[in-house]
C-alpha cells in the first residue's frame, strides 16, 4: 500500500511499439531513501521503462500512471521530470568532451546573470559538487581529460546540481573497472545517507545483491517480481537468475534435423583485441573459439563482453588495436589484415546494425546483393547488369525478400527483408564461415522464424555458422553450441544438450575472479 | 492493372521526371535567353562558342561529380588549370617540346598533382576539403612563380584544339557542313542501337522494362535534340568544334565507367554508406586515390582546353573553376552528402552554367551582375531539388 514512505509509484504503464509491446502493464513502487535494483534480460524492457519515466517517451505515448511524491505526473520531455527532481544517467554519457568539468555540470543550467556567465560562481560551485561525489579533480579539467569512471561522478555531479531526488542509474559500471565501480557503490550508499533515492539498473547480479535495498525483475515486458533483498532469505544471485529467464521455450524455433557436423573449418586461438581509442584496456582476452562445418556456434554475452568486437576483429581486423593471436582456416594458419582478404578467405560477417553498417540504404536490393561480391558479375571490371538482376532476383525468391523487384531502395524495407538482403549478400560472396551478428534484432517474429530457417540451410549446406545474440532462448533454440563470454574472455562452452538460460546467465555473468 | 505495377510504374516515372526536369530546366533557361537576346543565342557561331569556351567546366564537372558523389570535395581544380597551363606553355615555348608531347606531359602532370592530393586524402586521412584547399594555394603560387609574364605564341595545332573545327572535308550540302550532319546522324543512329538493346535484353530477362510508348516519345525526343544541335552547328563557321569531340568522347567514357564498372559500383557504395562499403571488402583507400589521380588529370584536360582557348597562359587562369564545375554537380542532381548524382546530370548543370554565361555576355550584362546570377540559379536549383525529394518522401 502506497504511504508516505513512497516517493514514486508507476501504474499499469503500457507501452507498445509498431509491433511490439514493450512493457505490459508494469507496475513499480520505489520507497523514498531507498535503492531500488531493476534487472531482467536485454530486451526485457528495462531501459524502456525508465524512459517513460523520464520523459523520453512523452505522456500520452504509453498507458498507465505515474505519481511521484503523490503526485501525478504527465512529463512530456526529459526537462519536466528534471524539475521534479528525477535525474537519469545513461549508459552512454551525454558530456560534452571538449567542455571543462564545470561547464558540463552546469550545461543548460548555465550559472549566470543576463545571459553572461559567472565563472567564479560556477567553477566555485561546481567545486562544491565535486568534493561531494569525491571527485579529486579541478573543475576547469576537460572531460576528454578524465577517465569514464569519473566521467560518471561528474554526470552525478551534474545531477545533483539539479536537486535531484530520485536518480536513475542504468548500467552505470558497465564500462567501468572494479575499482572505479566500488567507487560508484559506495558514493550511492552515501547518497542514501543523504536521503536521494536511487534507481539502479544493472546486469552486474552481485552488484545488485551487494547494494540495492529491494530489486524488482522484469521479463519480457512486465514486472515479474519485486524481492526484498534484506528479508529472512537472502537473495542470491541464483535466484534472480531465475526470476530474469524463467519461461518455458515454446515453438518459436524450425526443426534442426540431424545436423552433419563435419571437420573444423576455422579455429581462432589466443584471441586478444584492445580497444581500438583507449589501447590499453583489453576488449577480448586470450579468446579460444573454433566452428566445423555443418555447425551452428552460439556467442553469449551481455552488452560490452565482447563478442561483436570479438567477431569483427577476426573479419579482417575491422576493429580493434593491437591483435594477437593465431587463425587457423581449414587446418592451415591465415593471415588477415583487411576486410577484402576475410572474404577471400571464406569469412563472412553480417553486422548488428544493419542500418549504419550493413546496407547502402539509398541503393537498391540487387546492388546490395552484389556489393561484397562484384568481381563475380563483371568481367575486366565491367559489371554484367543482366547478370546482377538474374542473380538478385534468384536471392529474392529463395530468401523470400518481400519486394515488388530487386530495383527496390533499400532502405524502403522492412526490418526483416533487409535482413535478408544482408543475409543474401553474405551467402553470394559463397563463404566457408559465416558470423551473423544479432541477426533478428528489430525484426518481427514471423520475420525471425524465416531467418532462422535460412541459417538452419545455411548449416546444412555445409557452411559453418556462428550466431551472436542477446535473445539467450534464440541461441538455445538454434545452437549446436554455444560459447558464453564475459568481460571479454570466454569463461564457457556448452554443447546444446548441457545448456540452458540458467547455466549461460551463471557464465556470462561471471566476474573476473571466479575464472 | 495490379496496384504493384502502377506503383512501380510511377516510381519509374518519378525517378526519370527529376532527371528529365533538369533538362527541361535547361531548356527553359535557352528559350528565355534566345527571346532576351533577340534570337543571338542560337545563331550556329554563337552555339559553337557556347560549347568552345564551357567545354572546360563540363570535363571539370565530370571530375567532380565522381569526387562529390564519393563524398569528397576538390577546391584546387582552378589552381591546377593555371598551373598545368603554365607548364605546358613554357614546355612548348622554352624547352621546344612538340605541342602532342606537352599536351600528353600535361595530363600526366595533372595526374601527379592528383596523386598529391590524394595521397594525403586516402592515406593520411586528411579530409579533402582541407588536402584541396591546400593545393588551391599551392599551385595558385606555384603558377605565379612559373609564369611570370603571360605566354603566348603557341603552334597552330595547339590553338586549334579550341578554337578550331573539324576539317569540311566532306563538303557542304546548302551551305551545311556535311561532316556535322554526319556525326549527328552516327549519334542519333548510336542511341537508338544501345537503347533499343539496353531494352530488348531487359525484356528477355523479363525485367521491367518502361512502356513502349514511352521509350519511343523518349528517343524521338532526344533524336530530334541532337539532331537539332547537329542542324544548328552545321550552319556555323566551321562545323563540329574539335573540342566537342573531346568532351563528347569523355562523357560517354566517364558515363560507362561510372554507370557499368566495378570502379564505379565502389565510387556509389562508398558515397551511400562509407562504412558499409568498407566492411563489404571496399578497397575505400585505394578507390579515393585513383578518384583524385583521376580529377587532376582531366584538370589536366581541362588547363589545355583553356589555354588553347585563350591562345595564352596567364597566372590568374582558371579562376573559380572549381566553383563552376562544383556548382554544375549540384544543378545536375548530385547529392551534397555524396552518393548520388551522375556525370549526364553534372554535363546539364554545367550546359545550364554554359548557356547562363554565354545569354549574360551576349546581353552584355556586368560580369559583376553575372556572377550574383549564377549564384542564385545555383541556390534556387538545389533548393527545388530538394523541396521535390521532400515532397517525395512524404508522399
Amino acid at each position: 500500500m502506497p504511504s508516505n514512505s513512497t516517493i514514486l509509484e508507476m501504474r499499469g504503464i503500457t507501452k507498445t511499439f509498431p509491433g511490439v509491446k514493450a512493457l505490459q502493464d508494469v507496475t513499480l513502487e520505489v520507497a523514498r531513501g531507498e535503492v531500488h535494483g531493476i534487472c531482467g534480460e536485454n530486451g526485457a524492457g528495462k531501459s524502456t521503462l525508465m524512459q517513460v519515466l523520464s520523459g523520453v517517451y512523452p505522456h500520452g505515448s504509453y498507458e498507465g500512471d505515474i505519481l511521484f511524491e503523490g503526485e501525478p505526473c504527465e512529463f512530456r520531455k526529459i526537462r519536466d521530470s528534471e524539475d521534479r527532481g528525477i535525474v537519469i544517467i545513461h549508459q552512454e554519457l551525454a558530456l560534452s568532451p571538449y567542455l571543462s568539468i564545470a561547464e558540463n555540470i552546469f550545461l543548460g543550467n548555465e550559472q549566470q546573470r543576463r545571459g553572461v556567465i559567472d565563472w567564479n560562481k560556477t567553477n566555485s560551485e561546481a567545486a562544491k559538487l565535486l568534493a561531494r561525489v569525491g571527485l579529486d579533480e579541478t573543475p576547469d579539467t576537460k572531460v576528454i581529460d578524465i577517465g569514464v569512471g569519473k566521467q560518471q561522478l561528474v554526470e552525478i555531479a551534474k545531477a545533483l546540481s539539479k536537486e535531484v531526488k530520485l536518480l536513475i542509474l542504468d548500467e552505470p559500471t558497465a564500462a567501468l573497472n572494479d575499482e572505479d565501480s566500488a567507487h560508484l557503490l559506495d558514493l550511492i550508499r552515501s547518497l542514501k545517507g543523504h536521503g536521494i533515492t536511487s534507481i539502479i539498473i544493472s546486469h552486474k547480479l552481485n552488484e545488485i545483491a551487494a547494494i540495492a535495498d529491494r530489486t524488482t525483475v522484469i521479463r519480457d515486458g512486465e514486472a515479474i517480481e519485486t524481492l526484498d533483498m534484506h528479508g529472512a532469505e537472502p537473495v542470491t544471485e541464483e535466484r534472480l537468475i531465475r526470476g530474469m529467464v524463467g519461461r518455458a521455450l515454446d515453438h518459436r524455433f524450425p526443426e534442426r534435423t540431424a545436423p552433419k557436423i563435419g571437420e573444423e573449418v576455422l579455429r581462432v586461438e589466443d584471441w586478444t583485441v584492445h580497444h581500438p581509442i583507449d589501447t590499453s584496456r583489453v576488449v577480448v582476452d586470450h579468446a579460444n573459439v573454433s566452428v566445423r562445418r555443418g555447425e551452428i556456434v552460439g556467442l553469449a554475452g551481455l552488452m560490452g563482453a565482447g563478442r561483436t568486437e570479438l567477431a569483427m576483429s577476426i573479419f579482417g581486423r575491422s576493429y580493434g588495436a593491437h591483435i594477437t593471436g593465431r587463425l587457423i582456416k581449414d587446418g592451415q594458419e591465415i593471415t588477415v589484415h583487411s576486410v577484402g582478404e576475410a572474404i577471400r578467405h571464406g569469412i563472412a560477417y553480417a553486422t548488428e546494425d544493419r542500418k549504419k553498417y550493413g546496407l547502402n540504404l539509398i541503393d537498391d536490393i540487387k546492388r546490395n546483393i552484389t556489393a561484397s561480391a562484384l568481381g563475380k558479375v563483371a568481367r575486366w571490371g565491367v559489371m554484367d547488369a543482366d547478370g546482377e538482376t538474374r542473380i538478385a532476383g534468384k536471392f529474392r525468391t529463395d530468401m523470400n525478400i518481400k519486394a515488388p523487384s530487386v530495383n527496390v531502395v533499400a532502405g524502403t524495407l522492412s526490418g526483416g527483408n533487409q535482413q535478408k538482403v544482408v543475409l543474401s549478400k553474405w551467402v553470394f560472396t559463397d563463404p566457408d564461415v559465416l558470423i551473423l551478428d544479432e541477426p533478428t534484432r528489430g525484426i518481427d517474429v514471423g520475420a525471425k522464424y524465416e531467418i532462422y530457417t535460412i541459417i538452419n540451410a545455411l548449416a546444412d549446406a555445409e557452411k559453418a555458422v556462428i550466431v551472436i545474440s542477446s535473445e539467450l532462448p534464440e541461441l538455445l533454440g538454434i545452437c549446436d553450441r554455444i560459447y558464453a563470454l564475459s568481460a571479454g574472455r570466454i569463461t564457457g562452452e556448452l554443447t546444446r544438450a548441457e545448456a540452458s538460460q540458467e547455466s549461460l546467465m551463471h557464465l556470462m555473468t561471471m566476474e573476473k575472479e571466479a575464472v | 492493372m495490379s496496384t504493384t505495377t502502377t506503383s512501380i510504374i510511377k516510381k519509374t516515372l518519378g525517378g526519370n521526371l527529376r532527371e528529365y526536369g533538369i533538362i527541361g530546366a535547361l531548356m527553359v533557361i535557352v528559350l528565355l535567353f534566345q527571346a532576351l537576346t533577340g534570337g543571338k543565342l542560337l545563331q550556329p557561331n554563337n552555339v559553337a562558342s557556347l560549347i568552345q569556351q564551357n567545354a572546360y567546366v563540363m570535363i571539370l564537372a565530370i571530375g567532380m561529380v565522381i569526387v562529390i558523389v564519393a563524398g569528397h570535395i576538390d577546391l584546387s581544380v582552378g589552381s591546377v588549370v593555371a598551373f598545368v597551363g603554365g607548364v605546358v606553355a613554357l614546355l612548348m615555348k622554352d624547352v621546344g617540346m612538340p605541342w602532342l608531347v606537352a599536351v600528353l606531359a600535361g595530363i600526366l602532370l595533372g595526374a601527379l598533382v592528383g596523386a598529391w592530393q590524394g595521397f594525403w586524402v586516402a592515406y593520411v586521412g586528411i579530409p579533402a576539403f582541407i588536402v584541396t584547399l591546400a593545393g588551391m594555394l599551392i599551385f595558385r603560387g606555384l603558377a605565379i612563380i612559373l609564369v611570370g609574364v603571360t605566354q603566348s605564341g603557341f603552334p597552330d595545332p595547339f590553338v586549334q584544339i579550341s578554337n578550331g573545327s573539324l576539317p569540311n572535308s566532306l563538303g557542304f550540302l546548302a551551305n551545311l557542313d556535311i561532316m556535322t550532319l554526319t556525326l549527328g546522324t552516327i549519334t542519333i543512329a548510336a542511341l537508338v542501337f544501345s537503347q533499343v538493346r539496353t531494352r530488348r535484353s531487359l525484356i528477355r530477362h523479363e525485367l521491367h522494362a518502361e512502356p513502349f510508348g514511352a521509350f519511343i516519345s523518349k528517343l524521338v525526343i532526344f533524336s530530334l535534340l541532337i539532331g537539332a544541335v547537329a542542324w544548328v552547328l552545321a550552319g556555323s563557321r566551321g562545323g563540329t568544334p574539335t573540342v566537342l569531340l573531346i568532351v563528347g568522347a569523355l562523357i560517354v567514357a566517364y558515363g560507362f565507367l561510372m554507370s557499368r564498372t566495378v570502379f564505379g559500383r565502389h565510387v556509389y557504395a562508398m558515397g551511400g554508406n562509407l562504412h558499409a562499403a568498407i566492411l563489404s571488402g571496399v578497397d575505400t583507400r585505394r578507390v579515393n586515390f585513383l578518384i583524385f589521380v583521376n580529377i587532376g588529370a582531366l584538370a589536366g584536360v581541362a588547363a589545355i582546353v583553356t589555354t588553347s582557348r585563350a591562345g595564352a597562359a596567364v597566372a590568374a587562369a582558371g579562376q573559380n573553376f572549381e566553383l563552376d564545375a562544383i556548382a554544375a554537380c549540384f544543378i545536375g542532381g548530385t547529392a551534397v552528402t555524396g552518393g548520388i548524382g551522375r556525370v549526364s546530370g553534372a554535363i546539364v548543370g554545367a550546359l545550364v552554367m554554359g548557356v547562363l554565361n554565354m545569354g549574360l555576355s551576349i546581353m552584355s550584362v556586368d560580369p559583376a551582375w553575372q556572377q550574383a546570377i549564377k549564384g542564385l540559379v545555383l541556390l534556387v536549383a538545389v533548393a527545388f531539388d530538394l523541396v521535390n525529394k521532400r515532397r517525395a518522401g512524404t508522399r
